[in-house]
């Protein structure tokens, strides 16, 4: 059979001038250009491939270089995907991953390559593309449908199961600014829900909102994936794409670094540089932080037994954090809550100041919060932690997810030889037995 | 003793390891979805799928229009009109009145202006219906330009998550004003029949010159969609530009024949707009036609229409990147 996804040594190059700091090119600088620009390009010609081949991918630019810095987003991609296979694309933030679903969705060009897809395709980047506040539900059903690729009379026939699977029935005729975000979001992945590609392009952005939303999401690709169709499934999420996908691709610094079956992936994913660290990690720029988040969490340090800066720890082990936290507006009784997930499971446990006897004062300067663990009862393994700061009674202010990876390391924890294991479950806890004599039964 | 122990403990181990794995993790049992998904009912399974090939590849340089991919976007274009439409007069008290408002208070204002202090000719018709009937035309003309200029703009949330051909995206800014137009023309017919006046044969030309403005809009609102993109300097000058323009197109507010230069006459229809508007209002009142001003404007029209659309190809590859 023919593959459903072709892709042939793709490659994409981004120029990192003012166009994409944010900066409108303004006239000026264009009319600038145009009487500077001839000489500049041939000046510049040597430099730019230069840069081209010497960049390591990871948004590296030269530095200094005269001509606006660039660097390949993708550089030589190339891999196949067969019908009715699922397959996941992961790899951490500026692997390429989202210029690679944008080229696949063509939103944007490659800047070479070349890409054959067979079949229908849909791409979810975002729920609701093209909702418009101002229409009523059941005039973003059309417009949303048609926007995503399904002719009116395929929305017409679906019409009513989209308003039954996102059940607004009340609400048709109500303009959607008004809806709630939850009803918004219902009505928004109904009419997705009902898209019927041969190909499905996701990204993981889709799996926003409450965790019913994300079963929904996830369950409905497993659902596209049993009729044959083809499905893209761009991820951060281990366990989504463990559970999902048959094979991964996994992309580093714009380049493919594995293609093939999930688990060695993953394991290459984590096993990667990336989630390495000596114990301490700035917190300022965390590319998982939520959006909007105030980054009040400015660093994370672990802490071992002796008080000393470490990654690893042992089962058992004393595990203390250190926080640093920059309020830019005095917190009143603030709250930090620290998540630890597996990075197969999902969350194992969680501890905060909401789950403890002791309130935070108000903090209102940068200030170290520590929290203390007197055990570490986590069996070996990989764990991400999350961490959330707010106040108290209040919304979240910061939160990131999976921001610091905790290696735990096996020990002899039951003190007979026994390693704990995660066949065993994911929390190692340590139990007394006795018998007791017939006396004290009598 | 010791052995049976130990099997029993075996168990219990076991049966706790399977309940954990249940629980742990939420995507875990994301089948066990409490809300049944639907199915499709179309077909399903490998056989039926549709195996037509998109290709994607760099296309450098300049390209034609794609008129079959337009076509089988064709729905979409209907969407985005209707969406314009639909949304235009939302939460407004007076609502589409807004629509023969603009025309009118212009219409008043020149009448009072030009009309009894500049006493400017009209050419037997009375001046507020000379005026109405070609205030009409230019602001379809300079509020679809308008719109337009700042439509792939506003459409930045489409732009950057979904692809269809963004050429729609103007057009269908025009198009949607066409809708304005036609509640403003059912007030000229009004004006026309208070005055008493009569439409000659030319009327039959109507449909044709509000075509060819229709194709000057989508021109010069494609130019300015695409330019607005790269530079929001444009955002600046659409409002600015129009109002100079309307100055440039002075058939709006007086008589052509009393422009005396014949050097004028020559030049002035350059402007698209110049001959387009005279002619409608001509068509539309009765008036004898300019066919010398409606060619020239006509061609013009035309090669603005074909350049936009080039440049708008050439460059729309680049929006979502630079947006």
């Amino acid at each position: 059979m023919k593959p459903a996804i072709h892709v042939d040594a793709l490659s994409k190059l981004y120029r990192i001038g003012a166009a994409s700091n944010g900066q409108y090119r303004t006239l000026r600088e264009s009319l600038a250009d145009a009487v500077t620009g001839p000489f500049r390009r041939l000046k510049s010609l040597a430099p730019t491939i230069a840069v081209a081949d010497g960049t390591n991918g990871d948004g590296a630019h030269a530095p200094g270089s005269s001509t606006a810095p660039s660097f390949w987003a993708l550089r030589d991609v190339g891999f196949e995907v067969q019908p009715g296979e699922v397959i996941g694309i992961i790899g951490r933030n500026g692997a390429g991953k989202s210029t690679l679903l944008k080229i696949l969705s063509r939103i944007t060009e490659p800047t070479t390559g070349r890409i054959e897809l067979r079949g229908r395709i849909a791409s979810l980047l975002e729920v609701g593309t093209g909702f418009h506040p101002e229409l009523t539900g059941r005039e973003n059903i059309f417009l949303n449908g048609s926007i995503l690729g399904m002719s009116r009379r395929e929305i017409a026939s679906k019409f009513d199961e989209i308003v039954d699977f996102a059940e607004i029935e009340m609400f048709l005729n109500t303009p959607v600014k008004r809806y709630s975000s939850g009803m918004y979001v219902r009505l928004a992945f109904a009419v997705a829900a009902h898209l019927e590609p041969e190909i499905l392009i996701i990204d993981e952005v889709l799996a926003v909102g409450d965790s019913a939303f994300q079963k929904k999401c996830l369950g409905k690709m497993q659902d596209v994936a049993k009729h044959g169709r083809t499905v893209l499934f761009v991820s951060h999420n281990m366990a989504a794409v463990q559970n999902l996908c048959q094979g991964v691709i996994l992309l580093d610094q714009g380049r493919v670094r594995y293609v093939g079956p999930t688990a060695a992936g993953v394991s290459q994913y984590l096993s990667s540089n990336s989630s390495k660290h000596d114990g301490f990690v700035s917190l300022v720029d965390h590319p998982a932080r939520a959006a909007g988040g105030e980054p009040l969490l400015q660093s994370v340090r672990f802490l071992n037994a002796d008080g000393e800066q470490a990654s690893s720890f042992a089962v058992g082990d004393p595990f203390t954090v250190e926080f640093e936290l920059d309020p830019r507006t005095p917190l009143r009784q603030a709250e930090i809550g620290i998540g630890f997930n597996s990075v197969t499971h999902g969350r194992v446990f969680s501890v905060g100041t909401f789950l403890s006897d002791r309130v935070l004062s108000d903090i209102s300067e940068p200030s170290v919060i520590r929290c203390q663990i007197e055990q570490l009862c986590l069996v070996p393994g990989r764990y991400s932690l999350s961490l959330s700061a707010g106040t108290h009674g209040h919304k979240l202010l910061d939160n990131i997810e999976d921001a610091v990876y905790l290696d735990v390391e096996a020990s002899d924890f039951y003190g007979n030889g026994t390693v704990p294991m995660a066949s065993l479950g994911h929390v190692a806890v340590r139990s007394k037995w006795e018998v007791l004599s017939d006396e004290r039964l009598a | 003793m010791v052995r049976n122990a130990t099997t029993r403990m075996d168990i219990t181990v076991r049966n706790m390891h399977s309940s954990l794995e249940i629980n742990s993790g939420a995507i875990d049992n994301a089948d066990a979805s409490p809300v049944a998904l639907p199915r499709p009912d179309g077909p399903t399974g490998a056989e039926h799928l549709d195996q037509s090939i998109t290709v994607i590849e760099p296309t450098p340089g300049w390209r034609v229009i794609d008129f079959a991919e337009l076509k089988k976007y064709r729905e979409l274009l209907y969407f985005l009109v209707w969406r314009d439409v639909k949304v235009r007069y939302k939460q407004t008290v007076l609502g589409a009145a807004w629509a023969i408002l603009q025309p009118l208070a212009t219409m008043v204002v020149f009448s009072l202006f030009f009309g009894r202090l500049a006493e400017l000719g009209s050419e037997g018709i009375p001046y507020p219906l000379f005026v109405f009937g070609a205030i009409l035309p230019w602001l379809f003309f300079s509020n679809s330009i308008a719109q337009a200029g700042n439509s792939v703009v506003n459409s930045q949330n489409l732009v950057t998550k979904v692809y269809f051909p963004r050429l729609f995206i103007p057009v269908s800014s025009v198009v949607a004003g066409l809708v304005d137009f036609a509640i403003a023309f059912g007030m000229l017919i009004v004006l026309m029949a208070y005055y008493g006046q009569m439409p000659g044969v030319g009327v039959l030309l109507l449909p044709a010159i509000l075509g060819m403005l229709v194709l000057a809009a989508v021109g010069v609102g494609t130019l300015l969609a695409a330019l607005t993109v790269a530079y929001r300097d444009f955002r600046h000058v659409i409002p600015f530009m129009i109002q100079l323009w309307m100055f440039a197109t002075p058939c709006i507010y007086m008589p052509p024949t009393t422009i005396e230069s014949p050097r004028w006459h020559d030049v002035l229809p350059l402007n698209p707009a110049y001959g387009l508007i005279a002619n409608f209002r001509a068509a539309a009142l009765g008036m004898p036609l300019d066919w010398y001003s409606l060619t020239v404007s006509s061609v013009v029209s035309l090669i603005i229409l074909i350049f936009s659309c080039l440049y708008f190809r050439r460059v729309e590859r680049s929006f979502a990147d630079i947006i």
